[in-house]
């Protein structure tokens, strides 16, 4: 499938989407969509509703009204297709410091089924996010880079069309981030969906496009350089969003 | 439920339990380390009591007498005493412990089947010490009549009188109460403990790290997280207990009276209730210290109200009722019918029973809970 294919699919639909938490309205009501191949960016503060949206498009949480399809399938009816067809990579990174690198990612390919495909996914995750040489160590010992791409090469073994990065460089040195997002936009080229949230502004400017989050509501959205024709050309993304976020507190 | 996803998680947990080399040594080591441990520290048969002799009678069937009781092992014999003043004296002075006297006319009233008595004192400052004394001597005289009589075919055993006694105070045998009926205990005690502190561990950890997180966004289910996360642990607690079962035999000499393959069966559901206890107790807590702490909680009452260490026929109502929700309490009452009395499941089929009752109810409980709270 070519580069402009992909891009026409719409890879996240989401329509009138909401979570209601008892009284508290986390989610109230949000619509967009996701271009298949596009690196999209949820912003928001703490408690903005940011990880209660990617909890429900990823199957975990049931929205309380609305819908959400990932990969073409609907997050509140097939949640088991919505998880197999999606990487997740936490915050946290969900890696077992006390297995190597390669046995984190035999075992997070096992869990994803891979069955005889394995050993030549394992070959081309340790290749691409440069682990090769380090296969046999623990994951405790590696570098908080390191960390980070095997990571992202656990999420990414069973090949989703859709990636979720969650505050995906929390901690990681600037060369290994540098290095992280050449990866990304590789793998956006060749067609993954990839979502990211992070409450680090200076980032919002590497996405396609990007979604503002306040209080469970759309803010803003579009391209880095709509946003900034929205709310003002010479304000930066960063004044923007404290602007926003000020004026809804 | 996809045995391949299954697989994969038990796989890392195996690899895992085999990279902690400090929790593989507990698991493993510990077992045994207690039931030495506590096997020798409860066992209320107190051996290699320094004993004096005062043997009036010197004569071979005196002689043989003190030497019988050198054999029970209780009694080890340290001289003679010069008089009875002197073994009292020191008894008093704590260079002996017990002392046996037998009197000037033992050979020959033996002889002639007269009735003749054998004093023993025996120091009582430690009651557990002089009891297990006073119940192996009694033994000595029990077993001595027995052959004597055996010897002596005559007129004297008509009236029912045997030819001689060990003269001690009326106590009951506390030798039930030892050794054998401790060790059964213990392995529950063993397994219940360590079982319910290591699943409650394995769980949160997962949770402290954000492991847990990465694992429910992938296509396991949470019975497939479970019960990888529980299955390790099982066979975990079967090598415990065989470890414990060889200890027993080997440093104690417990005989196993009943079915070997039914201790295993029984065992399995106790384990499978103890490792749903732990995995109720981690979806409590979000901390691995916390987790300690609530097994804990459990310990006590499984020393207390189980009957690992005091009866439950003398328990007030409560105490015993709250005795029955522990498992521990069903699966000793199973383990010392095997072990001791050699009795199978027709007699034990109520406490098995209860065994998967609690099982099921611990691990459907902690399902629920499971789901909520990653839901």
């Amino acid at each position: 499938m070519s580069v402009a294919a992909v891009a026409s699919r719409v890879a996240v639909e989401v329509r009138a989407l909401a979570k209601h938490f008892g009284p508290v309205k986390a989610v109230d009501g949000v619509t967009f969509e996701i271009r298949g191949g596009e690196i999209f960016g949820i912003l928001g503060p703490n408690g903005s509703g940011k990880t209660t949206t990617i909890r429900m498009l990823c199957g975990l949480l049931k929205p309380t009204s609305g819908t959400a399809t990932v990969a073409g399938a609907d997050v509140a009816e097939h949640p088991e297709r919505v998880k197999a067809a999606i990487g997740y990579m936490s915050q946290a990174f969900g890696l077992y410091g006390d297995l190597t690198v390669a046995e984190n990612l035999r075992f997070y390919g096992g869990v994803y089924s891979l069955g005889a495909g394995l050993a030549g996914r394992i070959a081309w995750a340790m290749e691409r996010m440069m682990l090769a040489e380090i296969g046999d160590r623990l994951a405790a010992r590696l570098s908080g880079g390191q960390r980070q791409r095997l990571a992202l090469g656990c999420s990414l073994l069973h090949r989703p069309p859709v990636l979720f990065l969650d505050e995906p460089t929390a901690g990681v040195d600037p060369a290994a981030r540098r290095l992280f997002w050449q990866i990304i936009r590789g793998l956006s080229t060749e067609g993954t969906t990839i979502i990211v949230t992070t409450h680090y502004m200076d980032e919002a400017e590497r996405f396609d496009r990007l979604a503002f989050l306040s209080r469970g509501r759309l803010t803003a959205f579009g391209t880095p350089a709509e946003v900034r024709r929205t709310f003002g050309e010479n304000m930066s993304l960063e004044d923007i969003f404290v602007h926003l976020q000020e004026s809804d507190a | 439920m996809n045995l391949g996803r299954l697989r994969s998680i038990v796989w890392k947990e195996f690899i895992q339990m085999r990279r902690d080399r400090a929790t593989l040594g507990l698991m493993l080591g510990v077992p045994v380390m207690q039931l030495t441990l506590f096997g020798y520290a409860i066992r209320q048969d107190v051996r290699n009591l320094p004993t004096l002799v005062y043997d009036t009678s010197r004569t071979q069937e005196s002689r043989a007498l003190v030497q019988q009781f050198g054999a029970t092992g209780n009694f080890r014999i340290r001289g003679d005493a010069l008089s009875y003043q002197d073994a009292i004296h020191r008894i008093d002075a704590g260079k002996a412990a017990a002392a046996i006297v037998i009197p000037e006319d033992f050979a020959r009233s033996i002889k002639r089947g007269r009735p003749v008595s054998v004093q023993v004192l025996v120091d009582a400052t430690d009651p557990t010490a002089s009891q297990s004394a006073i119940s192996s001597a009694l033994m000595v005289g029990q077993r001595t009549n027995v052959r004597l009589v055996s010897g002596t075919v005559g007129a004297d055993l008509e009236d029912g009188r045997l030819p001689f006694d060990v003269r001690v105070r009326p106590l009951y045998n506390p030798a039930l109460k030892s050794v054998l009926f401790i060790v059964p205990g213990i392995i529950g005690m063993i397994l219940s403990n360590l079982l319910i502190i290591m699943t409650a561990l394995a769980v949160v950890r997962e949770r402290e790290t954000g492991t847990l997180e990465q694992l429910i966004v992938t296509p396991l289910t949470r019975s497939e997280i479970m019960i990888g996360k529980i299955a390790p642990y099982v066979l975990v607690g079967l090598v415990q207990l065989t470890a414990v079962l060889i200890a027993a035999r080997l440093l104690f000499h417990v005989p196993i009276r009943g079915s070997v393959a039914l201790i295993y069966v029984v065992s399995l559901l106790f384990i499978v209730a103890s490792l749903g206890l732990g995995l109720f107790i981690s979806t409590l807590v979000t901390r691995q210290a916390q987790a300690i702490q609530t097994s804990f909680f459990f310990l006590l009452p499984n020393v207390l109200l189980s009957g690992f260490m005091f009866p439950r026929e003398a328990m007030p109502p409560l105490a015993g009722a709250l005795g029955l929700a522990l498992p521990l309490t069903h699966f000793l009452q199973i383990m010392r019918g095997i072990v001791l009395k050699g009795v199978g499941l027709e007699a034990l089929w109520p406490q098995a029973l209860a065994l998967v009752g609690f099982s099921t109810l611990f691990i459907t409980f902690s399902t629920l809970r499971f789901h909520k709270q990653l839901g």
